[in-house]
């Protein structure tokens, strides 16, 4: 099978360490990725603070690229890239002024035919079946705090994916490779986002009651699917240590490092040697 | 020169694309919201005030800076206003007529860098963008702290294949650059 690949920013950036791990890990499932051509930036938080006609056009014009290119399908691994594509094809739907206006600043018609989709669906559309029968190593010493932030699951009706309060969709995943989720309260508290340069002060707040909050319920690690979640909890770690006055000492997977160690892929593969913390 | 503010509630209702009448106060969205314990007023107190028509205090309030844009407001809505969209709405039309607060222009930089970085690129050079930011952060408020801070980051980030010196720019940069000029806002004394 192949998608269409929006990699967006931060995977071409400080978060090469989850294209890797995506890619390792849809490849061992036989899924590839045909990299959108001339991809731009979705525009992210800055284009929707200070610009609500370029946080349209933006993601259009990528949505356009796609349907120039005949890609049905595209995965957009970082939420905040997904909800903005989402976002703008569902605008565009619901206003029909709006698309042809949006055709005009993109220079590209935009029939509104590309389905956007996060690696969690992507891995359902496999099938928990398929890949548990794959599985070459059960995940028994992981005890993951599955940590969804914001973006993965709201607003609900823009992204129409598991539940939006109480999702579960990779609590199930990884049960069914033998992993033990635990049962904690952060699974959808924000924490801070793209906020980590232009506000770290709330980031560092925010993301420290995320780790003790896993820690208390008995995680040994974090799972998440998102390259902001990953900067603020794993990169910021150490920051965060520092300023609370206390170690956390918590590893935090992507969801592809854990189902891709699953199939037997090696640390390395994955880019999990990349990580800032990792397991003495 | 600067216009005569012109600040309604429709004008704040037609940039977010909702219905603010439709709020009844209930909370709900200043009760999940991660940003509220640093916020001066909450995001209903936003609302409201927006609904009363004074635009102008609710775009000088700290709070719309304070938001992370994490969509729990909008998502919990039980009367589907989007709280979320009301904030960038504000946020907006404070950058637009220069009433963002002196304690918060760090951010308000930080967005407009973002957005200069990919109008240059089409994609975000990281690094370029640290650079810019932390200067004009710099020349801002002289924080010192705040230029050096991250300078030892480089060389970890660079060791894990996270930093790309020569990032890779989009191939057909002049159509960003139009798409940009199409979508332009008019602005009023923007500091
Ligand atoms: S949750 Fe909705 S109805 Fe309730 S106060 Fe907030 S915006 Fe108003
Ligand atoms: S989007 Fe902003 S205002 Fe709404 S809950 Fe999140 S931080 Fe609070």
């Amino acid at each position: 099978m192949e998608i269409g690949y929006y990699p967006g920013c931060a995977l071409h950036g400080s978060s090469a360490d989850y294209e890797m791990s995506v890619r390792a890990c849809l490849g061992a499932l036989g899924v590839s990725l045909r990299e959108l051509d001339d991809w731009i930036c979705c525009g992210a938080t800055a284009a929707h603070c200070l610009n609500h006609k370029l946080a349209v056009a933006l993601p259009a014009r990528n949505l356009a690229l796609a349907e120039r290119d005949g890609l049905k399908d595209l995965l957009a691994p970082c939420p905040m890239c997904s909800m903005e594509l989402l976002k703008a094809d569902r605008a565009m739907a619901r206003d029909p002024a709006l698309r042809r206006k949006m055709a005009e600043i993109v220079e590209l018609p935009i029939a509104g035919k590309t389905r956007v989709c996060n690696l969690i669906q992507v891995l359902y559309e496999v099938g928990l079946q398929r890949i548990a029968e794959q599985a070459q190593v059960r995940l028994e010493t992981f005890k993951p705090a599955c940590y969804y932030g914001c973006l993965l699951t709201r607003p609900a009706d823009v992204l129409r994916f598991d539940d939006a309060e109480q999702p579960r969709s990779m609590e199930n995943l990884l049960t069914a490779l033998g992993a033990q989720p635990v049962d904690w309260n952060y699974r959808t508290e924000c924490c801070g986002a793209g906020m980590t340069m232009a506000n770290e002060t709330t980031v560092l707040e925010l993301s420290h009651k995320i780790l003790s909050n896993a820690a208390a319920h008995g995680a040994n690690c974090l799972v998440v699917a998102c390259p902001m979640c990953h900067v603020n909890l794993d990169m910021k770690q150490a920051d965060i240590e520092r300023r609370f006055g206390m170690a956390h000492g918590m590893m935090v997977y992507y969801l592809s490092d854990l189902v891709g160690l699953a199939l037997g892929l090696d640390q390395a593969t994955l880019g999990i040697n990349r990580h800032f913390v990792v397991r003495k | 020169m600067t216009m005569p503010l012109d600040l309604s509630t429709s004008l704040v209702e037609s940039l977010a694309h909702t219905r603010l009448r439709d709020c009844y106060q209930c909370g709900k969205c200043s009760a999940g919201c991660p940003a509220a314990e640093r916020m001066d007023l909450l995001p209903n107190q936003l609302i409201r005030l927006v609904q009363l028509g004074r635009v102008e205090k609710a775009l000088r309030a700290e709070a719309i800076w304070e938001c992370v844009s994490c969509m729990t407001c909008t998502s919990r809505c039980p009367k589907a206003v989007d709280c979320a969209g009301v904030l960038d709405a504000l946020r907006q039309l404070a950058a637009q007529h220069g009433l963002v607060p002196a304690s918060q222009h760090r951010t308000l930089v930080f967005q407009q860098a973002f957005l200069d970085n990919i109008r240059r690129n089409g994609r975000l050079a990281e690094l370029e963008l640290v650079g810019h930011f932390k200067t004009k952060a710099f020349l801002g408020d002289l924080n010192l702290p705040l230029l050096m801070k991250d300078a030892f980051l480089a060389p970890k980030l660079l060791k894990r294949g996270k930093l790309h010196l020569l990032p890779g720019k989009v191939k057909d940069r002049a159509v960003v650059e139009r798409i940009f000029q199409r979508c332009q806002e008019p602005t009023n004394g923007v500091p």
